[in-house]
């Protein structure tokens, strides 16, 4: 399909999902040259549009687009536009008329970055890096990136020269545990996953789950320890828990809320030898993950960020470097 | 559309034998040498090459000797064209560093690819050496770069097309064996 | 003023002719030589319209719509009386604020302005509003509605319904229990799972229906249900009629038609309160207004300025416009539904709202001596709704693009021409003269 924005998981199909996991693969292999730096993107402008602090997101996206020899304009807008008398459309037009070649874009509000790419105020191609809690697709990217090569060993693409496709995560069972109802991560990662044939689990509270869940392509269970013991998992993808949530009653406690979803040491223990541990950060230990489990060598915590830049250099080339030829 | 065959399969491996010989003459021996494909048809040529040099040099290996290398980043007509597949970048395991890197590509045209291939190169290390195979040189050259080592030297207007088909990369429907063809140009 | 009406189909029926003397209808052939008249072949005459829920937005947000153009739009869609809101700023909870609109509308003269009052003061939940005040007042104000919010202290809700049958007041809620809606964004459902916004359950306009309906019986007083929105609701008030409660309804042309599959695009033009809800909600709300569940149709006409529906969705205002389309619109949703006429639009949308809102010049018949608001249709003008070609200033129409074949032709008010042929003429003489005929 011809993909001229990434504004949700659902824009890629399996093909273009195995293209962009094959791609950063060869993006990866630019951290290890002499020169960590690629020409594909001189003479571009990538603006990072945040309307939402991230700096982890931030500096990802930024690192990517300069590893691509993009120039990078970073705008910070937090909080509303509309309260800052700018209008999204004022600050979509203004980029337009800078001329700037992408847009990636962080927003408080869900869909802020459709509107962007829909409302016809600009025409660059615009990258969503999470808008409320919509999605994140170059979070789930990564984390799928992260998946393929600890299941299928590196790099998992296509032979060189070869032009085959790479491997998707067909067989694989990933369990996503906690808030769900408010993660742009796990909107985004049971698509993706779907997309790439994974047997998705969401385990959850049935308050942090949305009304109409049972209409994903994932299976949902409320028992934590029941569940890792029906689907053995490959991975467990442990989500960030706010604990302001429990003033609104989403659960009771803290205390709670680890002793039945937190990942401890014995539901470490309980999962197969062989499953991952993943959180999209930061963590909470104590909470939703234990040191235990967060400091396990099972843990692909750190791997999860440092795939994000190669991932997001897959992204912006591919978005950025005119339409597709086949 | 005219087509015909330039080269056949018989000559083109001698163009490859003849080349490896040249290779292994001009470097004094097999010492040092890294023969890295361009892409998609560079790199079965130089595989071939390789196996080839293998054969007459006892103690080669061929593997150790060969790569890729994809250029498709360091292209400079990435707006223009449109987006291309990203081919992997293999480099044998001992580097290029201080090493005589032969580039192999099938066709030698306007010389961008190369210029390209340059590029990249100088972005993975410092070769001691680079030099250039290519099976067919066609001219109309728009860059100042020519080739070390050519299989054979092939006028064409530059309205014609010339396609290289390798058992590795194109045995699809049709194919017969190894060939050169050019397509189009006056009757 | 004679007018002469040539050939209208009243109701639907038979061509005749009506005739206009002195802002009342005349016996045909009475009234002599007319001053203006009107070829009105293939035309529909219906009683003039009546909307029961608009904003327009003055005092206090005249960039957004202001009594003058809201009228005009009024007369466009062929609505010879509207009922205007009381969230304005300063809120329409006094008399002096009520009278003021009211005298804005009589001004105007494009339509007949008729204020509702608030409930509570500054629409805050808390106290009464100055409800005997209102009703006294020259606006003689007869419905009290806090929309735009729920009157949601059910012992607050229970004493204002009391307190209105002294003057034969009502009470209009805007049915949304507030803490199953905070942050709403918009319907729950399957679309909003997927859209990561927060929902507006149905479940929280049902809860606060279903207590009303039983508080209003309880207190044998009369109670209106502002734009219905879920097919729950229709059943409670259903079987809230059947009981005998003393309860009205409405609905919204755009909750007919439009579901929330459209919030998709993340465009705000479909961000409204209630929100759009699901295909089912659509049809069950169709079948009330066939089979008398629902009462009235009003538009709930909320004109924005541009840049609060020219941002991003979660940031946006909620509201459509829809006085000027809403024929059109209707006509379009119930095209399916047998049994939906002419004699059914003048109703829902004239004589339903004329009876419970106390309007007796509007939702008349078409017997002579009545007071002359009538609209003409016209039923075969296929066009594309464009919300530039509007009167208000609210350009936030959601049925852009929309291919319909309804079109108001002529609207007359108290016997004046101020629409004709599409057109706007000229206010009523009144808002001059101060003779307004009531
Ligand atoms: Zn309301």
């Amino acid at each position: 399909m011809a993909l001229t924005s990434l504004l949700s998981a659902s824009d890629l199909d399996r093909r273009t999902a195995v293209e962009l996991l094959d791609l950063a693969e060869e993006m990866a292999t630019v951290a290890g040259r002499e020169v960590k730096k690629l020409p594909a993107l001189r003479g571009r402008t990538v603006v990072n549009l945040f309307f939402e602090d991230s700096t982890r997101t931030r500096i990802s996206f930024e690192a990517a687009a300069k590893r691509l020899s993009a120039d990078v304009i970073n705008f910070a807008a937090k909080g509303s536009s509309v309260s800052k008398g700018e209008s999204l459309q004022d600050t979509a037009q203004t980029l337009a008329a800078m001329g700037v070649d992408g847009v990636v874009v962080r927003h408080p509000g869900s869909g802020a970055p459709h509107r962007l790419a829909q409302a016809g105020w600009l025409e660059a191609p615009i990258i969503n890096a999470g808008d409320g809690t919509h999605e994140h697709p170059t979070q789930a990217l990564l984390d799928a990136f992260t998946l393929r090569r600890v299941l299928h060993g590196e790099p998992a693409s296509g032979a060189a020269g070869t032009g085959a496709d790479g491997k998707d995560l067909a067989g694989a069972t990933v369990m996503i545990v906690g808030d769900v109802l408010h993660s742009r991560v796990a909107r985004s990662n049971v698509r993706t996953l779907h997309t790439l044939g994974a047997s998705v689990v969401l385990v959850a509270p049935a308050t942090l789950l949305p009304w109409g869940v049972e209409s994903w392509p994932c299976q949902v269970r409320y028992d934590l320890d029941e569940a890792i013991a029906e689907f053995a998992p490959d991975a467990v993808m442990m989500l960030r828990i706010q604990l302001e949530r429990m003033h609104q009653a989403f659960f009771p406690n803290a205390r709670e809320y680890t002793r039945l979803w937190g990942l401890s040491a014995a539901r470490l223990h309980a999962l197969p030898a062989d499953a991952w541990v993943m959180h999209p950060g930061p963590m909470n230990r104590g909470v939703e993950i234990s040191a235990a489990a967060a400091d396990s060598p099972r843990a692909l915590v750190l791997d999860q960020v440092a795939n994000g830049v190669a991932v997001r250099m897959a992204t912006l080339y591919h978005l950025l470097t005119g339409e597709d030829s086949h | 559309m005219r087509q015909r065959t330039v080269l056949d399969e018989h000559e083109i491996t001698r163009a490859v034998t003849r080349i490896a010989h040249e290779i292994l003459e001009h470097n004094k021996g097999p010492q040092d040498l890294v023969l890295l494909g361009i892409p998609t048809r560079g790199v079965p040529l130089a595989r071939r090459l390789a196996e080839r040099i293998a054969g007459i040099e006892p103690g080669v290996d061929a593997e150790e000797l060969t790569g890729s290398l994809d250029i498709t980043m360091y292209r400079d007509d990435l707006r223009r064209s449109g987006r291309r597949k990203v081919h992997a970048t293999s480099i044998p395991a001992a580097g290029i560093d201080d090493k005589t890197v032969v580039l192999v590509d099938d066709v030698l045209f306007s010389g961008r690819s190369i210029r390209a291939a340059l590029d990249a190169l100088a972005a993975l290390g410092r070769p001691r050496a680079v030099r250039l195979a290519v099976l067919v040189d066609r001219g109309h050259r728009q860059y100042p770069i020519r080739a070390d080592h050519v299989g054979k030297n092939l006028p064409t207007a530059a309205s014609e097309r010339v396609d290289v088909r390798l058992r590795e990369t194109d045995a699809a429907d049709g194919f017969t064996g190894d060939e050169v063809l050019i397509t189009g140009g006056e009757e | 003023m004679r007018i002469r009406i040539a050939g209208a189909r009243v109701l639907g029926g038979q061509a005749q002719d009506i005739e206009i003397a002195d802002g009342r209808l005349a016996e045909p052939g009475s009234a002599g030589r007319p001053d203006l008249t009107v070829d009105a072949d293939g035309l529909i005459a219906l009683p003039g319209l009546v909307d029961m829920h608009v904003h327009l937005r003055e005092p206090g947000r005249e960039d957004a719509e202001t009594v003058e153009t809201g009228s005009r739009a009024a007369a466009r869609g062929g609505f010879t009386a509207v009922l205007a809101m009381a969230n304005t700023q300063p809120t329409a909870d006094t008399a002096g604020v009520v009278e003021q609109v009211w005298r804005l509308g009589r001004e105007s003269g494009w339509t007949q302005v008729q204020p509702i009052g608030a409930v509570t003061a500054g629409l805050e939940g808390t106290r009464l509003a100055e409800l005997g005040a209102m009703a006294r007042s020259a606006a003689g104000v007869r419905i009290f509605s806090d929309d735009g919010h729920c009157v949601s202290d059910p012992l607050l809700m229970r004493r204002a319904l009391e307190y209105v049958k002294g003057f034969d007041g009502m009470i209009a809620q805007h049915a949304q229990e507030p803490r199953l809606t905070e942050g709403a964004q918009m319907n729950e459902g399957v679309v909003s799972a997927e859209l990561g916004l927060p929902g507006w359950p149905a479940a929280a306009e049902e809860a606060i229906i279903a207590r009303d309906v039983l508080l209003a019986q309880h207190v044998g007083a009369r109670l209106h249900i502002c734009h219905v929105s879920t097919a729950g609701s229709v059943e409670i008030i259903r079987w809230a009629k059947s009981r005998g409660a003393r309860i009205t309804a409405e609905v919204t042309p755009h909750h007919l038609i439009l579901t929330d599959d459209l919030v998709r695009s993340y465009d705000p033009v479909y961000k409204v309160n209630p929100p759009l809800r699901t295909a089912e909600d659509a049809a069950a709300l169709r079948q009330a207004v066939l089979d008398g569940t629902i009462d009235v149709i009003a538009t709930d006409h909320a004109p924005h300025p541009a840049e609060h529906k020219c941002c991003e969705w979660t940031a946006a205002a909620m509201g459509m416009v829809g006085m000027e389309t809403a024929l059109a619109v209707v006509r379009l949703a119930m095209r399916e539904e047998e049994g939906f006429g002419w004699d059914q639009v003048a109703r829902l949308m004239s004589r339903n709202p004329a009876r419970i809102a106390g309007l007796p010049g509007q939702g008349h018949g078409f017997e002579p001596g009545a007071h002359a608001n009538i609209v003409l249709v016209d039923p075969g003008a296929p066009h594309t709704i464009d919300p530039a070609d509007s009167a208000s200033l609210g350009r936030n129409n959601p049925f852009a693009g929309t291919e319909v074949d309804t079109a108001v032709h002529s609207t007359f008010l108290y016997g004046h021409p101020v629409v004709l042929d599409g057109e706007l003429q000229a206010p009523h003489p009144a808002s001059k003269e101060d003779t307004w005929p009531l």
